[in-house]
């Protein structure tokens, strides 16, 4: 149950940390060419506000200040295109209107960072404040306009059950409601919020663009999760072929869905450069990224179980309305959707889901760690417990009772109406209630009442959609096909033995911290039988790497694993040639083994890969016919998304004098599939879990009725640190997917998505018999008194 | 975002420091700058002189003087929190910031900064120190109950350095505790309690309590002091004592909590304050 090995490979170092831990991880903001000016912007301190005017003569005339550009001097440029491009599609620079506090109104180019400042300090716009529209519920009334020229507010309803299928979900909702006719059902509904986030990179983004005019090109290096969709964006909007852009992305120091965005700074730094012939760089402030990269969640809803007193759920209900911001970018109306996939969880009933997609005069919301998937996950496994407890079953069995069962699978149809490839809930769930021994905690929970101490524990489960590759997904119609991208989202991969039997691999996809290089490795080694020291994996230069998209939504090891495990089998069919030939052998005789090429049953009859590779680089040695070199490129293209699970279990404890909640345990029982480096899947975790806990716990977005970010410092958003989590106690089923020859499936969100809910449901039990039902996140100390206050008081919580 | 320009001036003692502060319209003097730092880049404050006391030597020592300990300006929090100082400067210095921050801010910045959710402006409160300012007339000693002022405002002239804190060796027991930002004892004090205790003969003798994170500044509270004095220290006459916490004191509401919460959570430390100080009598 628990792996400590893989039959991929195993628990090795990390092969990016000694230079990453040493300060030797070469960033954007570190690269310096001769000659760059530096960007900084002027931003909108109103929500929602006229431009009047902007005079920038002061600013231009500070010596060291090369151009202070407005709307009009880039209105020709944009907007960058979304992927699905309904709403308002973000302006270069604001137009005439600003919508949100932080929108960019004019770009300044200087000497310095620090004169840019200055100089945007001195740029002189006069706003003429309108009301702002913050509050979900009041934008989707439509009383005032975010943007005039919208019909609505609500921009988009995604509507499942199952998805798109009208008549389907017209049946689910007859059904639904006849149930709650019944006399034998209890209805449980709770309103709930999934507060807005701010996505918190180490290394904010950054971009530094080149244009030489000799040559017609553009060098640009970003701290992006998507360089081949940048390149791709900034041919477009310059009208240049692909090949004349080449990004690069260096190190990223983190991105968690934040930097899978073609930003405006980006292409407007590439305009400057163009503009001006010098390198333009922009470092975005720690104190302007909340303002200036996406936000993440933002749901308020309403979730409804009906199901009979013994624990069969006969309809679920989610009705949402999710926050989008004031401009639509890459994926934001595409989040929810997300949701949708996994809206019914582990279970098979009846569900009904309707998301409205609203905007409002806040910053744009797009993909956070998860993206949908912990919001609808969220409401689900938060309201099974209040079912739970409204007929007062263990919330371990209402869920077992309601699963999918095994036999459906691989490929049962989730109620949402997706075609989900593996999966074995029921014992996923078994292995945690024994393994971290689920009665046991029961008892010690109960001991610790006894003694007055009140303490809870929560039980979720949870599944995930991730591994987005397959080519359907293109019927979707997302934008990216327009910037030249596979918008199937294809994997890819490149696996070179070079010369003196070194191997390059080089994938399309890149990291921001999750270890490809010690992961592509570990793929390539397992084929090949070569050394992983021997092993460098290449990334983020689309000079270089084959056509590409990148890390987001868990699909790297799902997607582009499987394309470059494949390309290393046709790297080893064509040594096996090249060695049947100077072996005089067979072909189907050739064995590789102890990473050299025999003749099976005369193991002496070998040669090594530095052989073989040698051989393969002179062509007259090889058989006729057969091209010189030892490399091969494949993409793979999935037949499904891959559907990991888990279940997850927390144990809190509430000082009720003051609303403290203290994690004293949390333990989490996942299922990725087959696992290729199982101390980087465990990091992983670790970090999802992180960031979960921190949602539940700490942090949240905060706008004033104004529109105003009242936590757009890390001094009032905090976000959990090493010493505010416990020791996570993890351990695996492993359930392969049978959807790509590696059997893995992601594992970059599952601790997001399977945590937040699982540490409220636990304070929420801790509480129960104070009378609190539920509690908002994040479970501040002040929210968690005020619930036992209101509920000591009879008030509802 | 970078800070706007400005001037730079590292003086070699106490007293070309003071010069340097009055030769500016507007300086700021600067020991580890772990406030200063953050408001000048995000140009909150934008000073025309730093007068950095970093290199002034003498200033990074904890020195017992006899009838006082005595805190020089340089000390960081570290330091104090490894100290035998009572227990309740310890303490809050032990929860302020992170390790960095511990490793490089100074107690008595932290005293002269008189941030409004400060850990140890609670503690030199509760303790009756005395703070010691120099400035270009001389040497002045001000009471600590007369030092914090207001948010983010002590009673420091702008041509004054605190270049000392003294805390009396008056007996007793002390203890400090709070509510952090991220729970437990993290961060920012959403709202803490500094307790000083004296018995003697089953009575108590003396008492002073101050509080942070309820108003704008750190506060005495006065309320608690008067109703335990006098008293045996039980739990009942604690908890009563601490249900004055703040009898007089401004509470504000604020992003980690409400007037009535943080009024609350004012009682609720006070009493847990007083309790560890007096088991340890």
């Amino acid at each position: 149950m628990t792996t400590t090995t893989s039959v991929l490979g195993g628990a090795i170092r990390r092969r990016e940390d000694p230079a990453l831990i040493q300060g030797e991880g070469r960033y954007v903001d570190d690269i310096k060419l001769s000659g760059t000016v530096h960007a900084a912007f002027v931003r909108s301190p109103y929500a929602h506000a006229r431009i009047a005017s902007i005079d920038t003569l002061r600013a231009e005339e500070m010596e060291g200040v090369h151009a202070v550009y407005v709307a009009e001097d880039v209105r020709h440029l944009g907007p960058v295109l979304a992927q699905v491009p309904v709403g308002k599609l973000r302006p270069l620079l604001a137009d005439g209107m600003a919508s949100h506090v932080g929108e960019s109104v004019a770009m300044v180019v200087a000497d310095s960072r620090a004169l840019a400042d200055d100089a945007a300090e001195a740029v002189d716009v006069d706003y003429e404040p309108l009301p702002a529209v913050v509050d979900l519920k009041q934008a989707a009334s439509d009383k005032v306009k975010v943007h005039d020229e919208l019909d609505s507010n609500i921009i988009l309803t995604w509507e499942c059950g199952p998805w798109g299928n009208e008549e389907g979900i017209a049946q689910t909702k007859e059904e639904i409601a006849q149930a709650k006719q019944r006399d034998d059902v209890v209805v449980v509904s709770q309103e709930m919020i999934n507060q807005r986030l701010i996505p918190t990179a180490i290394e904010p983004r950054a971009v530094l663009a080149d244009w030489n005019r000799g040559y017609q090109r553009f060098e640009v290096y970003s701290s992006t999760q998507v360089p081949h969709a940048l390149a791709g964006a900034i041919a477009k909007t310059f009208g240049l072929a692909s090949n004349s852009v080449r990004v690069l992305a260096p190190e990223v120091g983190g991105g968690f869905g934040a930097k899978l965005n073609i930003y405006n700074d980006e292409v407007l730094v590439a305009f400057a450069a163009q503009q001006l012939g010098r390198p333009v760089k922009y470092t975005e402030e720690r104190r302007e990224s909340p303002n200036s990269t996406i936000q993440g969640r933002g749901w308020v809803g309403t979730a409804t179980v009906t199901g009979t007193r013994d624990g069969e759920v006969l309809g679920y209900e989610l009705h949402a309305l999710c926050d989008m911001g004031a401009y639509t970018q890459n994926f934001t109306v595409a989040i929810p959707f997300l949701g949708v996939f996994v809206g019914s969880g582990q279970y098979k009933f009846p569900i009904h889901m309707k998301l409205d997609c609203v905007t409002t005069h806040t910053m744009t919301t797009d993909a956070y760690r998860g993206a949908g998937r912990p919001e609808a996950i969220y409401y689900l496994e938060r309201i099974l417990d209040e079912y739970a407890a409204a007929i007062g079953m263990d919330p371990a069995d209402v869920r077992r009772r309601n699963y999918i069962p095994a036999s459906e699978f691989p490929g049962a149809t989730a109620p949402v109406g997706f075609a989900v490839d593996t999966g074995d809930y029921e014992k996923n769930l078994d292995a945690a209630l024994k393994h971290f021994g689920w009665d046991a905690l029961l008892q010690e929970r109960d001991l610790a009442r006894e003694e007055g101490r009140n303490v809870g524990v929560g039980l979720t489960s949870y599944v995930e959609v991730c591994g987005f590759g397959p080519s359907a997904l293109a019927d979707l119609g997302f934008s990216w096909s327009e910037y030249g991208l596979p918008s199937s989202f294809n994997g890819s991969g490149l696996v070179r033995v070079n010369p003196d039997g070194s191997v390059t691999t080089i994938i399309g996809t890149g990291p921001t911290g999750q270890g490809h290089e010690t992961t592509w490795a570990q793929i390539v080694s397992r084929q090949l039988g070569i050394d992983e020291e021997k092993i460098r994996v290449r990334h983020g230069d689309t000079a270089e790497s084959p056509m590409g998209i990148g890390t987001f939504g868990s699909r790297s090891a799902a997607v582009d694993g499987p394309a470059t495990h494949q390309a290393a089998l046709e790297v080893k069919a064509k040594a096996a040639k090249i060695a049947a030939h100077l072996l005089e052998a067979a072909e189907e005789d050739i064995r590789f083994e102890n990473g050299q090429a025999h003749v099976a049953g005369s193991p002496d009859r070998s040669l090594s890969w530095e052989e073989l590779a040698k051989a393969a680089y002179q062509p007259h040695l090889l058989p006729e016919g057969l091209a010189g070199g030892l490399e091969a490129h494949s993409v793979f293209s999935p037949a499904n998304a891959t559907w990991p699970f888990g279940t997850h279990i927390a144990m809190v404890e509430v000082d009720t004098d003051t609303g403290d909640v203290d994690l004293l345990r949390y333990l989490a029982m996942d299922d990725c599939g087959t696992v290729i480096n199982p101390m980087i899947v465990d990091g992983q975790i670790h970090g999802g879990l992180a960031q979960g806990i921190g949602q539940a716990l700490f942090e949240d977005a905060i706008y004033d009725g104004d529109g105003n970010l009242l936590t757009g410092s890390l001094v009032d958003y905090p976000l959990p640190t090493a010493t505010d989590l416990p020791t996570f106690e993890l351990a695996r089923t492993v359930t392969p997917t049978d959807i790509n020859p590696l059997g893995v499936k992601g594992i970059g969100e599952a601790g997001t998505i399977g945590s937040a809910q699982t540490i409220v449901n636990a304070v929420v039990d801790a509480l129960r018999a104070l009378g609190v039902k539920h509690i908002d996140m994040p479970l501040r100390p002040k929210r968690v008194w005020q619930a036992i206050q209101a509920a000591q008081n009879g008030s509802d919580s | 975002m970078f800070p706007r320009k400005f001037d730079y001036v590292a003086p070699s003692s106490i007293d070309e420091a003071v010069a340097a502060l009055s030769d500016s319209e507007f300086a700021k003097v600067m020991a580890g700058g772990m406030s200063l730092i953050p408001m000048m880049k995000l140009r909150l404050l934008s000073p025309e002189t730093v007068v950095d006391i970093g290199r002034i030597p003498g200033l990074d020592e904890i020195r017992d003087e006899g009838d006082y300990v005595s805190i020089g300006a340089l000390v960081r929090h570290a330091q104090t929190a490894a100290s035998n100082l009572p227990q309740a400067l310890v303490d809050a210095a032990s929860w302020t910031g992170d390790v960095q921050v511990r490793n490089r801010g100074t107690t008595c910045g932290a005293a002269a900064h008189s941030d409004i959710a400060a850990d140890q402006t609670a503690a030199v409160l509760a303790l009756g120190a005395t703070m010691i300012a120099q400035g270009p007339n001389g040497t002045r000693e001000i009471p600590s109950s007369e030092f914090f002022v207001d948010a983010m405002t002590s009673a420091l002239e702008p041509d004054e350095i605190l270049t000392e804190i003294r805390i009396p060796k008056i007996g007793g027991a002390t203890a400090y505790d709070k509510l952090g930002r991220r729970g437990g004892h993290t961060d920012y004090a959403v709202a803490g309690a500094a307790a000083w205790v004296q018995k003697d003969n089953g009575s108590i003798s003396g008492c002073r309590v101050a509080l942070t994170g309820v108003g704008t500044n750190a506060t005495l509270a006065e309320g608690v002091a008067e109703a335990l004095v006098g008293t045996d220290g039980s739990e009942q006459a604690v908890k009563e004592a601490a249900e004055r916490a703040t009898d007089g004191v401004t509470v504000l509401e604020d992003l980690y909590g409400s007037e009535e919460y943080k009024a609350h959570l004012a009682k609720v430390f006070t009493r847990r304050a007083l309790t560890q100080a007096l088991s340890f009598l």
